[in-house]
């Protein structure tokens, strides 16, 4: 066999013979797409870990959709887009009308919708289900499933280009938005946090909740070591994400792993070697001993 | 640049401001008039920056009412406020002064460029529109901020301890800058700590200690005995201070 008969076998014949990898390939790059600019967003306004908060916040939405309607996927994204945007209300509101720091504000509203997920799970689910629905399955992207990933994604998309500049000036400058009376603070803040619970629930079927979450955060973590400007990191936290979608749906097929963690191990090796060697601020940059004139 | 009518006064009718029922402003009433150049001056603890964040509308006053001539006001808070490692350019950062006559959604025009180069060139940072802005010494930042607040075109103009940490040079540079919005007739305030420099650049001062201690002409309000009253103010608040009766 040559080499690109071998090549073929591993990168191509699996979408070419399968129907579900064409579709989980399909809803991956959506969700890629989609995450790697929301997620950059997140970690220059210093909210990496609120992607995490939200990703378990969801989850007593989707199980009581579960609960109600078996494994429907209507069902389950309207229960976790109900469970995770309450959450996140309720965290604005606590931190706007008591003395209490977002982070703690979300820490104890998402551990107490956490356990009220599991607290209804054991109610229903076998464990199979309890599974695919924290870290997904290739196999349940149905043709439903896929219009959902990829209009919510969309959406998303579309959302967060129309808030951007709001976004990013607040991340420089919480203070600016506010002058002429009206206060923005929460509103922003609110839509962000709005957009991710929208592509967590999005994920959930293709690589599940918590697994979106490495799609959102470990992207734009590898493109802060390729480009110095925010475009820049915007546009190769997409590349990298799509390389790591396409790779861990590989690694997943041929070695029959779970796909969610395929693909977040591998873009969470991409993001180590990035610290490491990439062309920005790497520890091989920083450790150079040689430097400018001026 | 216009000269002409002044622009921008504000007023303050009996505000009080309070955390969690402590107030840092108590019962201040007063006028900064439309054109004057007025720095705020007074201890840790005595209310300045609370007063500036109430005239903006970042803080609602728990009494009385702030009422500003015009909504054009351009606030600069303090530097610790700002996340200096976002990963924009110089030209970014001083175009988001235009926000307000951009939107958030139009794109930044010719003229809207040609003015951040113009008023970069103006504080002295003529050329650094593609560097980062984390890239910056903590005075090419000031500079740089100085020029996001000419791209607002403000009226009213409020510094939040405009120069601290910020070195002679740099600190003469923008007080000229500050001279030039004040001889085009808009209102600035500036808390400020160096009684020097307001002596030397600011005709008129508020000397604040939670309360007004006095307000008027510079030479008149930093005396001794007014510094002296001003400093007597307690920094901690009393626990069990009685509940103010005056009208809420």
């Amino acid at each position: 066999m040559s080499v690109l008969d071998a090549l073929y076998a591993l990168l191509i014949a699996p979408l070419v013979d399968f129907a579900f990898m064409r579709r989980a390939l399909v809803a991956c790059v959506a969700l890629a797409l989609a995450g790697a600019p929301l997620g950059t967003l997140l970690i220059v306004r210093r909210m990496s870990l609120m992607g995490d908060a939200l990703a378990h916040a969801v989850l007593p939405g989707v199980a009581m959709g579960h609960l109600l309607a078996g494994m429907s996927a209507f069902a389950m994204v309207t229960g976790g887009l109900i469970a995770g945007l309450t959450v996140a209300v309720l965290s604005v509101v606590a931190t706007r009308t008591t003395p209490l720091r977002e982070d703690a504000a979300f820490a104890g509203f998402y551990i107490a919708s956490l356990s009220l997920g599991i607290a209804i799970l054991s109610m229903s689910a076998t464990t199979t289900d309890l599974v695919h629905i924290l870290f997904g399955t290739v196999l349940a992207v149905d043709d439903v499933a896929l219009l959902t990933i990829a209009g919510l994604a969309s959406a998303v998309l579309v959302a967060l280009a129309l808030s951007a500049r709001a976004l990013i000036i607040e991340a420089f400058d919480p203070a600016l938005l506010d002058v002429g009376g009206v206060r923005s603070g929460g509103v922003w803040n609110g839509v962000l946090l709005g957009l991710v619970v929208v592509l967590l629930v999005a994920g959930y079927q293709a690589v599940g909740t918590l697994m979106t979450v490495g799609l959102l955060i470990l992207p734009p973590l590898i493109a802060r070591f390729w480009a110095d400007t925010l475009e820049g990191q915007v546009a190769a936290a997409m590349i990298a994400s799509l390389l790591g979608v396409y790779t861990g749906l590989m690694m997943s097929f041929h070695w029959n792993l779970p796909t969610g963690p395929a693909i977040t191990l591998g873009l969470a090796a991409t993001a180590i070697a990035s610290a490491l060697l990439g062309p920005v601020s790497s520890v091989r940059v920083r450790r150079r001993q040689r430097h400018r004139v001026a | 640049m216009t000269k002409g009518h002044a622009l921008g006064g504000v007023r303050l009718n009996n505000v009080t401001v309070a955390f969690d029922g402590h107030p840092a402003l108590h019962h201040i009433s007063g006028r900064f008039q439309s054109g004057t150049l007025t720095a705020v001056v007074g201890p840790n603890g005595a209310g300045k920056s609370t007063l500036l964040r109430a005239i903006v509308g970042d803080l609602t006053p728990s009494s009385g009412t702030v009422t500003t001539d015009s909504d054009r006001i351009a606030y600069l808070p303090q530097a610790s406020r700002l996340n200096h490692d976002l990963p924009i350019t110089v030209a970014d950062a001083v175009l988001m002064g235009r926000w307000r006559r951009l939107g958030l959604h139009q794109a930044a025009r010719q003229e809207d460029l040609a003015d951040a180069s113009a008023a970069l060139a103006e504080v002295g940072l003529g050329g650094f529109e593609r560097r980062a802005v984390s890239s910056l010494s903590v005075g090419q930042r000031q500079r740089a901020l100085f020029a996001r607040l000419m791209l607002t075109d403000a009226d009213t103009v409020l510094l939040d301890e405009p120069f601290a940490a910020i070195d002679q040079r740099t600190t003469s540079d923008l007080l000229r800058v500050v001279q030039q919005w004040h001889a085009s007739r808009r209102t600035v305030i500036a808390v400020l700590h160096d009684l020097d420099q307001v002596r030397s650049a600011f005709p008129l001062t508020l000397l604040v200690a939670r309360t007004v201690v006095e307000w008027g002409a510079t030479e008149t309000v930093l005396t001794a005995a007014n510094l002296a009253r001003a400093r007597s103010m307690s920094e901690a608040s009393d626990t069990h201070a009685d509940w103010c009766r005056d009208a809420a």
